[in-house]
């Protein structure tokens, strides 16, 4: 028989995991890429930074050029890492959010749980400026939540339809969106020009402040996520299944939610709503080493933060200098493959 | 593994079950024996599988208890019970992709914690169950590349993984051909001759209920019209009032148990008798 797991069961401790054999190779392919991706994008801009200098300077070394270490770790790392951080916290949020639906179209910007994030985060911007920056990922956060909710209650009790879901959580995201531009329109000039820079889904300009802001909120969650795979496998089985095998199901399905949304919620706090990036991610993690979420939700978080990072530096290079957004970038490669996904679906 | 501590494995008292907000099980008393296969049938939305959920803590009572051994079913953990209860619901899905050993090893779940995901015992169990339903050679194939049969063996492989002494199927053979449908039946019988596990499960074909049913329970309307060993609830007078089916019992030339034949508007009762040579 082939050897398709790797066991681990460290001797005389009272532990014991599995995972696909593929997973080590495939994390690690990502992890390199995704730093050859980030050396790249640090380097790439109006002042070019060679490669080796950008690594010398990260690691704290001499460079020949003294304006390095500001361009490099005040300007565009922070930048480079937010857009790591973002895409890894979208994936999870997808991954979690298509396995307790066991919908592989959904994501927290399909379902609008994204778009109640944005119009929480800028509610707070508009109505109340002046607030510390660490409150808008909360904001976000309530927003998020309180759509997952309402898609939950309206949409997906007793194991309806995908389709129902998806049009329940459009319904919301136009909603949302909606209620956004009437802040927009409506609010103080100066409060919304600052929102609208937001709102677009981009990385630009983003500091270590909003970094920091951002990372208790990745590591907590993503790893509530990573630690709850065993819950979301059984729940993939569906209501009974996962019953029967003894999941507290309702327990379960509330901290998987909200730690869905406090992902999805953060991520658009941090960075505006990239699309696509929650629901490509899943799918393509599925493709690389199966569904089962030990090894999943890691592959998937990598390939997100792998594709954000990539679409900053093409949102950067394809028309230099004028820049487009990542969430750009995210949506035109997106959008195709979510009508690709929903018309394979239908015809299985 | 078994301990016999009680002649009935699941009691009910008084049992009310709904389902979307319609009764359908009304304060029913129902004993299951222990160490034997106990087969529900009925017509078509009578209540079985909803009996069978019940049994099984998929829903929860508006009235009664389900007894586990002497334990009220409500106070235990869902943890606890899945530990001695498995239950496989009727035509279950899985996501794409998911192979057999990965379903199988599903049925772990309840032994398992944050830290202990796949001990020495997980691994035997998975192995066990796999090869006694016969489907290791198809462990690392995903389900949808494989046949109704071999999916639904996969099925039964991931609750028998799941070590537990007592089995609730609801309606293990559907969507298979007569050959898988044995199939089936003979390894839930191997497993209660060999291992003296107890089986509940809810069947179409009254002929394999009477074949392989140790207890039988005839359920109309959501109560029990009648239970007790096959020989003694499969009447033509059951099958009339239960059914609303007019049919011949006889002796099941292969093993002896009743046989049911259906009469019909085509069926003559000459025509029964001088088929069957009895």
């Amino acid at each position: 028989m082939k050897q398709q797991w790797l066991i681990l069961r460290p001797p005389g401790l009272p532990m014991s995991f599995h995972l696909d054999h593929r997973v080590p190779g495939i994390v690690v392919g990502l992890v390199i890429a995704t730093f050859v991706a980030m050396v790249v994008s640090v380097g790439q801009g109006e002042y070019y930074v060679p490669p080796v200098a950008v690594i010398r300077t990260v690691l704290g070394l001499e460079t020949d050029n003294p304006d390095y270490a500001f361009i490099v770790m005040t300007l565009r790392l922070p930048r480079t890492l937010v857009a790591w951080g973002v895409g890894m916290g979208l994936a999870i949020a997808g991954t979690i959010t298509q396995g307790i639906t066991r919908n592989p179209l959904a994501s927290p910007d399909i379902v609008g749980v994204s778009d109640g994030a944005s119009l929480a985060a800028v509610t707070l911007i508009v109505l109340f400026p002046g607030f510390p920056t660490a409150l808008i990922p909360l904001a976000a956060f309530g927003g998020a939540l309180t759509v997952a909710v309402l898609v939950y209650l309206l949409a997906w009790q007793g194991g309806s339809s995908s389709v129902r879901l998806i049009l329940v959580g459009v319904g919301f995201s136009l909603i949302a969106g909606s209620l956004t531009n009437l802040m927009v329109t409506f609010g103080n000039i100066y409060n919304v020009s600052q929102a609208l820079v937001w709102l677009a889904g981009s990385v630009y300009g983003r500091s270590w402040e909003q970094l920091n802001v951002f990372i208790p909120w990745l590591l907590g969650f993503g790893c509530l996520s990573l630690v709850m795979s065993r819950d979301l496998n059984v729940l993939q089985l569906g209501d009974q299944v996962a019953r029967s095998l003894g999941s507290p199901l309702e327990l379960k399905r509330g901290l998987l939610l909200l730690s869905g949304a406090a992902l999805a919620g953060s991520a658009v706090a941090t960075a505006g709503n990239i699309r696509f990036v929650g629901l490509m991610a899943p799918h393509l993690g599925r493709q690389m080493v199966g569904p089962s979420h030990e090894g999943l939700l890691p592959v998937a978080a990598l390939t997100g933060g792998f594709v954000v990072v990539v679409a900053d530096l093409l949102g950067r290079l394809l028309f230099a200098p004028i820049e487009l957004p990542c969430g750009l970038i995210t949506a035109i490669v997106g959008a195709p493959y979510f009508l690709y996904v929903l018309i394979r679906d239908r015809n299985s | 593994m078994i301990t016999e501590t009680s002649t009935y494995a699941l009691t009910t008292r008084k049992l009310t079950l709904a389902y979307e907000g319609k009764v359908v099980i009304e304060s029913l008393d129902l004993a299951i024996p222990t160490g034997k296969i106990t087969i529900l049938v009925g017509p078509n939305g009578c209540g079985k599988s909803t009996l069978l959920k019940g049994l099984g803590r998929l829903l929860k009572p508006i009235q009664g208890v389900v007894y586990l051994g002497s334990e009220s079913i409500a106070k235990l953990s869902t943890k606890v019970i899945a530990q001695r209860l498995g239950l496989l619901p009727q035509g279950p899905t899985a996501p794409e992709g998911l192979t057999v050993k990965d379903l199988v090893s599903q049925g772990r779940y309840p032994h398992q914690g944050w830290l202990q995901q796949w001990s020495k015992e997980d691994e035997k169990q998975v192995n066990w169950a796999l090869s006694i339903t016969q489907m290791q050679e198809f462990a690392h194939l995903a389900l949808d590349n494989l046949s109704g049969g071999q999916r639904q063996r996969a099925w039964i492989a991931m609750t028998l993984a799941q070590d537990t002494e007592i089995l609730l199927l609801d309606e293990p053979t559907t969507y298979l051909d007569l050959a898988h449908q044995m199939e089936i039946l003979d390894l839930l019988y191997d497993l209660n001759q060999q291992q003296q596990r107890t089986i509940v499960m809810v069947l179409h074909d009254l002929n394999q209920a009477c074949r392989y049913g140790d207890h039988l329970v005839a359920v109309k309307a959501g109560t029990i019209y009648d239970q007790g060993h096959p020989t003694q609830v499969m009447t033509a007078k059951m099958v009339q009032e239960v059914f609303d089916l007019e049919s011949r019992i006889v002796s099941d030339p292969v093993a002896g148990t009743p046989l049911c034949i259906p009469i019909g508007r085509k069926g003559g009762m000459t025509s029964v008798v001088s088929c069957l040579n009895v």
